[in-house]
């Protein structure tokens, strides 16, 4: 145990996610032997995130004004929405650049052991969206996992009497991997996604 | 003895740190063990897909001094793709996973029947052959009746005398006779009783010829049973689509 506000500080930094006690020291000890400048500086930015820093009310994706970045951009495509978990998914697809439309953010996935259902994502919002009659396709990017399948079908199922094109990311083999060490459920998935090559 | 070797069904995942995972696990040999699976969040693991819940796997672990670790994993059987393509199988799977944890409370401490009847009911339903529904039903009472708490529907569950009755007590185990009778026993249809008692013995003929209007009261005592029986509610049954 250290004296007063040092602690302070420890048990502050352990509470951050995946940060154990001995990392909270480290960095807490990392503080007090930086320059207080760039300390000063630090403290006015997580002050000012929670300040400034929202969540679009258009599209659930974290925001400093009442839209997004994306949201308020008129070069994109509006015909197209695609639905992500989470606000870090936007920008891991925004990463490669292909894809031009706007997004929905869920803020989850459907989840029934931990008591997570469709009620408590953003799943009024999309359907509110979509009434417009406005988008025409819908891509549904949640995690490949168990309840990011779950997720995309259900809200596939929700969306159908709409009429849109609905369409799920396809899922595969990572580039730069070897066959031989693909699993059979991501093995078995290439192969019902693979894909004509017209050379 | 630092590695060990069993087969098992996922129950349930969490994130850890970065990319890891901690897996819950019910074993064959060694019921239900927690094991940390490292880096399979991400895309490039060789066994992330094999860890999602409701795969019955062959696993290699290694016995740590908190948690284990799961060091290989081949799939036995992966339901995943059968039970997520539709939600309400989702539901009713989620269900029975929870109801397998809660009802293995100890850790390592072996559960070959439930396990079992785990492996059995997960196949049923990623088969589709009977409703979700039914399937979750039949899974609750047959895992409550391994756990000790067989429910009774046809003699009185209080003092034995043959039946049929007509008087169902939750807190009693079953139906109750005329004098056995409580304060909070409820009157449910024959067709409803007949509905539970095949549910529990796997008499689908009779349970699949069943009507909607039994189903849901077969439903309703069953979860008012099986929350008596486990004290607090399972989180995931509220969210089970029954159709």
């Amino acid at each position: 145990m250290y004296e007063g506000v040092v602690q302070d500080l420890i048990d502050e930094l352990g509470r951050l996610p995946g940060i154990g006690p001995k990392s909270a020291q480290r960095i807490a000890f990392h503080l007090l032997a930086a320059d207080s400048t760039d300390v000063r500086r630090l403290a006015a930015v997580l002050v000012e995130v929670k300040d400034k820093v929202r969540f679009c009310r258009t599209c659930g994706n974290v925001a400093e004004g009442e839209q997004c970045r994306i949201c308020s951009d008129t070069r994109r495509d509006l015909s197209k929405i695609c639905v992500v978990e989470e606000p870090k998914d936007v920008v891991a697809i925004e990463k490669t650049r292909e894809f031009r439309g706007r997004y929905h953010v869920l803020g989850g996935a459907i989840s029934p052991i931990e008591g997570i259902g469709p009620d408590d994502l953003r799943v009024r919002e999309l359907m509110t969206r979509l009434a417009d009659g406005e988008v025409t396709e819908l891509i549904l990017a949640t995690d490949p996992n168990l309840e990011g399948e779950a997720t995309a079908t259900y809200l596939a199922r929700l969306v159908k009497p709409m009429g849109l094109r609905v369409t799920r990311l396809a899922s595969g083999l990572p580039v730069g991997g070897d066959l031989e060490y693909a699993d059979e459920v991501t093995l078995g998935r290439a192969f019902e996604g693979r894909r004509l090559l017209d050379v | 003895m630092s590695l060990y070797r069993d087969e098992g069904v996922v129950l349930r995942t969490q994130k850890l740190g970065e990319a890891d995972r901690i897996i819950t696990l019910l074993t064959r040999a060694n019921g239900r063990v927690r094991a940390v699976a490292k880096g399979v969040r991400r895309t490039k693991s060789k066994f992330g897909a094999r860890l999602e819940p409701f795969t019955h796997a062959d696993l290699q672990i290694y016995a740590g001094r908190s948690l284990d670790v799961v060091q290989q994993v081949e799939t036995i059987a992966s339901h995943g793709d059968a039970i997520a393509g539709d939600y309400g199988r989702y539901t009713a799977g989620t269900a029975m996973l929870e109801t397998a944890e809660r009802l293995t409370a100890e850790e390592k401490e072996p559960a070959v029947q439930q396990f079992l009847l785990l492996v059995g009911g997960l196949r049923t339903l990623a088969e589709g052959s009977h409703p979700p529904g039914l399937v979750l039903d039949s899974f609750l009472l047959r895992s409550l009746a391994v756990g000790g708490y067989a429910a009774s529907f046809d003699d009185c569950a209080r003092c034995g005398r043959v039946g049929p009755h007509p008087f169902f007590s939750v807190p009693a185990g079953g139906v109750v006779c005329a004098s056995c009778r409580s304060a909070g026993a409820v009157t449910p249809a024959p067709e409803t009783l007949g509905l539970l008692a095949a549910l529990l013995t796997g008499d689908w003929a009779v349970a699949d010829a069943s009507d909607a209007r039994h189903r849901r009261e077969a439903s309703g005592l069953t979860s008012a049973y099986l929350q008596w029986h486990l004290e607090r509610g399972l989180r995931s049954l509220r969210l089970v689509e029954r159709t």
